[in-house]
């Protein structure tokens, strides 16, 4: 009986907090909340040491220990451990008995408990972020305090929509947003209804959030706006709506009750002993560190030192100046110029938010310093890049608007003539280009998912209370860098959790946080293997690059010495100057400085109804009345395009198949979605029906709003988007009643003999039997989805009938016929889809007109797929052809270093060959994110092309609705091919 | 050096039968057991050969190096296991081959053999030849033939292999001498090695009665039974097998007092065969191929018949259930067309799983792998509103995913498991 105890202690050790309740007779009477800053173990020593001296008093406690960094400290004092979400269920069945799903957000984690019926837990994977950490990155972004955010977001008018998959998904949603003029007001609830998109979407998986829900968790204790979403969203009431007193505390006195359920009291001056004595365990890296001693610190300051810039002061200089902006995704740079590339005004901005008044400070400021110099100076020029291109330009009436790939090889150019090779590291966005020739060769930008670079590094440290440089700073000397991977941020913050757990210093984390940064850059967008695969003569910049300990780490991942500009962070803008100066017309358009004084602007949101996108137009009014529209997919709103081409073969695609079906029938109705391998096989399925007498009704159009209605059944949150569309689809045809509802399973594609094998990929081919497991249908409606082969006619009619009979009273002739005029519909589809490109081909090359093969998969045709990026380049004066209509020789077996035996993806080395033979003709690659087939296909596209020396460009597609990024690929590779035209070096091929 | 002999086709380099006396095979190690077996047997046929047992942080970093980052995760590993292993500097580059199976289905698999040639390339050995073990006539090599009889063996070895596994894993960890059950299975694999050398071990008779003796020599194990929680692992063939991608899963369940179950490789093996059975029964086909692979099925069935006859007969031990049964349990799950990956036999096995009582599953797959989001995951909300007490838990792994995040998933998954385990013994 001596061992008995009153005490109860519960120890929740998160990935940044640290928190613990100390119970007697179960009431609370201790309880801390505190950020640990990675020091996990010296803040639990700390805290533990200070229970058992000020509350213990040398009498034993019950004690648990908890949280995604408490294993660790479990296994070094030997006190029990309770895994956190296990805790929370214990916690919950406590206070609340009759609670159903519990819903916890914490920094970094986000979890759904489901607790009627079968238990079932849920906790966001590998590759999840919108949780608190994401919320305060966002805060951060929109440069408020969070509980000025949280303010704000109660006030909002409209939701934009933001990715809710992963936290650097949204970043790229917001920033353009901001850039474009957004109300802060609207964005704070947008990006809260963001994070209860991912919840319900990601999380419940396919599980419907019903009855008590309780809401656990920082965040949700924080924020009245989110708690406003989840509540709004999940249609809850008062009663319905548990937000429960000291929430944040929930998990360790989950863990206090575990600890008296399952365990002896322990004395806890032993445990303290334990961890105290426990080693610090070396972290089992085989990374250098970066500097060895100060004395290779100073040489390397030295040398990078050596590359200069002369400055001149305003007021000495006379003549004209050339104005740069580089607006970018973070950070604002201005830069003035003289007539001798001297810098005469140069500025570095965080964004906070908004754009414009930033801009236009800096403008008054610069006039106010000529007007003070007696107005000797001039600005004779000016341009402006970077995300918010086209809103400055529009604002300020500047000169020119250019792409950021063609300015900062402007700016390269100038400190080194003859640079092969530019890597730009920014907030976060990463750009490199190859340099070939004088012109841009090629083009790699990050894709959404790694966008590992600066701003993760800002993140970092301000969570863990360091400024950006000092926090990089502290890595310079660190003795063993911790090895954390070259994946996107959130996999980033999970190896950050594993080495604190192991006890790397905070040092070691640093730098081993510089060379990811730097490893992301090379291996997850460059694909280098060695500096050769690079160039010689590398510059670097961005701001990123400022911090010496990524400049080192990256010298030391290549091998090679590279130059970092002395304005490294300003090259955008010093290209957007001497691009200014070098294409100086006889008087600038910028505004003056009385337009300045007169300034206004103001922003306003609609939905464009003009056409079926309905795209949310974000409006910008100044005084002058000019009219700046952002948000649209096509060019209504775009003043200067009017060249629009007359063929757009992903259009044409889409609206012919969407008008296939007749409309009549005299039996039953049948349902189609249209999704996957419907946009290719939809004309023999609709023929075949038709002539069986059967109504073809198709799912409606793909929106994002179709999508969110079937997104509570998504069982794999990492499948490709196309794939996760057709849950939104199947809910349509339910919804409309029809009472069959036709999506076959498929192995096998047409054979279209230019591979080896003619397969569909497995999510292709098997997507149905998802369907069948995770959709509920009506009573009266049947899905089917037997598995079905097409490629062989006289095996199909047997089979059809097989199939079909089970389901309706039909004889075999009426088969044999459905199924000739199936295949002959099909024949007939092709045969014009051929002549549309043979059409396009001809009138292209008459006209001198680019052709770009978007080269990608049937499906992305769609709108909501493609997210208008056909209409984007038609724009621009390019005729756009899929990869469908451009191979002329099916048939034809293409040779690859790959097994070739998919049949769309055959079908992609074949329009890569294809391209070659056509000099105004060259390729993009669509690739949706999440497609494992593409990891090899990419790779061959683009040695197909490059070897017969063409551009290649991939775009990678998502849920992201946004086009920023796109644009600058394209605008990229359309600059490019015009610098090769021009500089005719490129000996036509001839094949 | 300038013998080398390409492939007119796709220029890739055929191992000749000169280089069978000449090169060092080196084969990736998936199965420990089984694959010890397999190079056993190799070694009596000639090739002199080695099994990839190394570990460590360089071989993802040379598979980051050399394939594409969003290539699945086993590719990444064998690329990264051969081309460090032809770094360290123990093998002749001139004078060593590499092994890797190719199924032909369509999965990104059958794509590895391609993408280990790319990587070689790029990393400097293009010297380097590459054999495809395969059982569709995909690439031919005068110097590695895959008799009818060296079928045979292997096949023999993959049994043995599943045996030796089984009998472990339900023995280890109620052993009262740590340790009995590894060195038994040691023993075995000797035992084996030199049965193969005199040409026996591989013939029906041979293992039956093989598979009687050693379901005797574990049944005299002496073991304490104490009942444990029960983890089952399925999921993509290598991660669910290679403790260098599951970051020693079956290890790590073992420390935390779990009994574990692995289901073995030879349903994977009908599985394959009988794939092209369904493939004819539901697109159509040649109907002498079908009897072909009838016959071989049976062939492969009837062994596996004689193999849980000899378990049951022990009493001590719990056998598999027998192909066809999984597949009739799965029928209402999942169609019998799905067979790229694991196709519907993931699913199987972890039905097979839930009946048999072990109804805590770890279903491990490479990151974004493509069967598994049909498969796998995208099969468990059917499972468990059929089978409410299945607790199954999906662990992605790729180079990014760390050892702390998956374990803790896990942990979730053994605390429901040791909460229902209590309630039950309580009860």
């Amino acid at each position: 009986m001596l061992e008995k105890t009153n005490f109860k202690i519960g120890l929740d050790v998160g990935s940044t907090t640290i928190k613990c309740v100390v119970l007697k007779d179960d009431e609370i009477i201790f309880k801390s909340y505190q950020r640990h800053k990675a020091m996990v173990k010296e803040k639990s020593i700390e805290l533990l040491t200070k229970i058992y001296d000020e509350i213990l008093k040398n009498s034993k406690a019950h004690i648990a220990i908890t949280g995604s960094s408490g294993m660790g400290i479990s296994k070094d004092s030997g006190l029990k451990f309770v895994q956190e979400v296990y805790a929370t269920k214990i916690a919950a069945q406590k206070s609340h008995s009759d609670v159903d799903v519990i819903i916890e957000l914490g920094g970094e984690d986000a979890k759904i408990l489901f607790l009627s019926g079968a238990v079932e837990v849920r906790m966001n994977g590998s590759c999840a972020g919108g949780t608190g950490a994401f919320i305060d990155q966002m805060a951060i972004l929109l440069g408020t305090s969070l509980q000025e955010f949280d303010k704000l977001s109660l006030n909002y008018e409209k939701l934009y929509t933001i990715a809710s998959r992963c936290g650097v998904f949204a970043k790229s949603d917001v920033q353009p947003l901001i850039n474009q003029g957004a109300q802060k007001k609207d964005l704070a609830a947008s990006i809260f209804q963001a994070v209860v998109n991912q919840t319900i979407g990601g999380l419940a998986q396919g599980r419907e959030i019903t009855g008590k829900v309780m809401f656990l968790g920082g965040p949700l204790t924080f924020f009245k706006g989110l708690r406003e979403r989840f509540v709004d969203s999940l249609n809850l009431t008062e009663e319905t709506a548990i937000f429960p007193k000291d929430s944040e505390y929930f998990v360790a006195l989950g863990a206090a009750e575990y600890s008296k359920q399952t365990a002896d009291p322990v004395d806890l001056s032993a445990a303290i002993e334990n961890l105290k004595k426990a080693k610090q365990m070396k972290s089992n890296s085989n990374l250098r560190p970066l500097f060895k001693n100060k004395d290779e610190y100073e040489k390397f300051l030295n040398r990078q030192n050596k590359i200069d810039i002369s400055f001149k002061d305003i007021s000495e200089y006379t003549g004209n100046a050339y104005l740069g902006i580089d607006a970018g995704s973070t950070t604002t740079k201005i830069v003035l110029i003289t007539e001798d590339n001297e810098m005469l005004y140069s500025k570095y901005i965080s964004n906070e938010g908004e754009i414009i008044p930033i801009i236009l400070e800096s403008l008054k400021e610069i006039y106010s310093k000529i007007y003070e110099s007696s107005e000797k100076i001039k600005i004779a020029s000016s341009a402006v890049t970077g995300y918010g291109e086209s809103l400055i330009k529009n604002a300020f009436s500047l000169d020119h608007g250019i792409v950021e790939t063609v300015a900062h090889f402007a700016a390269a150019k100038y400190f080194l003539p003859d640079v092969d090779f530019i890597i730009d590291i920014g907030g976060q966005d990463i750009k490199c280009f190859k340099l070939k020739m004088g012109a841009i060769d090629s083009i790699m930008l990050n894709e959404a998912c790694s966008s590992g670079c600066g701003s993760f590094l800002e993140t970092f440290a301000t969570a863990l209370g360091y400024s950006v440089s000092e926090f990089a700073n502290k890595g310079l000397f660190a003795k063993s860098p911790v090895d954390l991977g070259s994946r996107c941020t959130v996999f980033m913050n999970s190896s950050v959790k594993q080495a604190q757990k192991d006890g790397a210093t905070i040092e070691d984390i640093s730098a081993g946080l510089s060379i990811s940064i730097v490893k992301n850059a090379i291996y997850k967008v460059i694909r280098a293997k060695s500096p050769k695969d690079l160039g010689e003569k590398i510059v670097v910049q961005g701001g990123t690059f400022l911090n010496d300990a990524v400049l080192r780490a990256f010298e030391q991942e290549l091998g090679v010495d590279v130059i970092r500009t002395p304005i490294s962070g300003l090259m955008g803008a010093y290209g957007c100057a001497l691009y200014a100066k070098s294409h100086a017309s006889k008087k600038s358009s910028i505004a003056t400085p009385n337009e300045l004084q007169n300034f206004s602007h103001t922003v306003t949101s609609t939905t464009c109804k003009n056409c079926p996108n309905n795209c949310r137009l974000t409006i910008n009014r100044f005084k002058d009345n000019n009219i700046f529209v952002s948000g649209n997919k096509c060019d209504r709103y775009n003043n200067s395009s009017s060249s629009k081409t007359k063929y757009n073969m992903v259009e044409y695609i889409y609206n012919k198949l969407i008008n296939l079906p007749k409309k009549f029938g005299k039996r039953k109705r049948i349902g189609i979605p249209m999704v996957l391998n419907m946009y290719e096989n939809l004309p023999f399925w609709t023929a075949f029906f038709e002539n069986l007498g059967f109504e073809v009704l198709l799912s409606p159009r793909s929106s994002r709003d179709l999508y969110i209605t079937g997104q509570h059944t998504i069982p794999s949150d990492t499948v490709c988007y196309p794939a996760k569309l057709v849950h939104g689809h199947i809910e349509a045809l339910v919804k409309m009643g029809v009472e069959w509802i036709f999506y076959p399973c498929m192995t096998y594609n047409f054979n279209e003999h230019c591979g080896d094998n003619h397969y569909n990929c497995p999510v292709v081919a098997y997507y149905p039997e998802i369907i069948k497991s995770n959709v509920k249908l009506f009573p009266n409606q049947t899905l089917i989805m037997d598995y079905i082969g097409i490629d062989r006619p006289e095996f199909f009619e047997k089979f059809a009938f097989k199939i079909f009979s089970k389901y309706f009273d039909i004889d075999k002739k009426s088969i044999k016929k459905a199924t000739s005029a199936a295949y002959d519909e099909y024949k007939k589809y092709k045969q014009d889809l051929k002549n549309y490109a043979y059409k396009a081909i001809k009138h292209s090359s008459e006209n001198n007109i680019n052709i770009i093969v978007l080269a990608g998969r049937p499906y992305h045709v769609d709108p909501e797929i493609n997210h208008g990026i056909d209409k984007l380049i038609s724009s621009y004066g390019v005729s756009v052809l899929t990869s469908s209509g451009v191979v002329s020789d099916i048939g034809q077996k293409v040779e690859t270093n790959v097994l070739n035996q998919w049949t769309y993806h055959a079908r992609l080395y074949a329009a890569a060959h294809e391209v070659l033979k056509h000099k105004n003709m060259n390729l993009i690659q669509l690739v949706s994110f999440g497609c494992g087939v593409d990891a090899i296909t990419t790779d061959e596209v683009r040695e197909i092309l490059e070897s017969n020396n063409k551009l290649y460009t991939q775009i990678k597609i998502d849920e992201i609705d946004n086009l920023g990024a796109t644009k600058i690929r394209i605008r990229s590779l359309l600059a490019a091919i015009e610098e090769r035209n021009n500089s005719e070096k490129i000996q036509p091929i001839d094949k | 050096m300038n013998q080398q002999k390409h492939c007119k086709k796709h220029g890739r380099i055929i191992f000749t039968k000169a280089m069978k006396k000449t090169h060092k095979l080196l084969m990736p190690n998936m199965l420990p057991i089984h694959f010890e077996l397999i190079k056993n047997i190799l070694r009596q046929e000639g090739y002199d050969c080695d099994l990839l047992k190394s570990s460590g942080s360089n071989i993802v970093k040379m598979g980051l190096e050399n394939v594409h980052n969003d290539t699945c995760y086993p590719c990444l590993l064998v690329v990264g296991q051969f081309i460090d292993a032809l770094e360290s500097g123990k093998y002749d580059k001139n004078k060593t081959a590499l092994l890797i199976t190719q199924t032909g289905g369509g999965c990104r698999a059958s794509n590895y053999i391609h993408l280990l040639r790319k990587a070689l390339k790029r990393a400097g050995y293009p010297q380097v030849p590459v054999i495809s073990v395969n059982l569709s006539g995909l690439e031919k090599n005068p110097g590695f033939k895959l008799s009818f009889r060296l079928i045979k063996k292997l096949a023999s070895a993959l049994m043995y292999g599943d045996m030796l596994m089984l009998l472990e894993n339900q023995t280890k960890p109620h052993e009262q001498n740590k340790g009995d059950a590894e060195k038994l299975t040691s023993h075995w694999i000797k035992k084996m090695a030199s049965q193969y050398k005199n040409s026996t071990g591989f013939g029906k008779k041979i293992m039956s009665e093989n598979f009687e003796k050693i379901v005797k020599d574990y049944s005299e194990i002496k073991i304490k039974k104490t009942p444990k929680v029960k983890v089952g692992i399925v999921g993509e063939i290598y991660v669910k097998y290679s403790p260098l991608a599951n970051n020693n899963l079956q290890k790590f369940l073992e420390d935390e007092g779990v009994e574990v179950v692995v289901p073995g490789i030879m349903d994977f093996i009908i599985f394959k065969v009988d794939n092209r059975i369904v493939d004819i029964d539901i697109y159509g086909g040649s109907k002498i191929k079908r009897l072909v692979c009838v016959l071989f099925k049976k062939y492969l069935e009837n062994i596996q018949n004689i193999f849980i006859q000899a378990i049951k007969k022990s009493g001590r031990f719990s056998p598999p259930s027998p192909f066809e049964k999984i597949k009739a349990d799965v029928g209402p799950y999942i169609g019998y067309g799905a067979k790229m990956g694991e196709g519907w036999l993931l699913t199987a096995e972890m039905i097979e799983l839930i009946k048999s009582k072990t109804e805590n599953i770890v279903c491990a797959q490479p990151f974004g792998c493509l069967p598994n989001h049909i498969v796998g995951k995208g099969m468990v909300r059917a499972i468990t509103k059929e089978n409410p007490n299945a607790n199954i838990v999906c662990v992605d792994y790729d180079p990014g995913a760390t050892r702390v995040n998956q374990e803790n998933r896990i942990k979730l998954m053994l605390s429901t498991a040791k909460e229902r385990f209590n309630e039950k013994s309580h009860t």
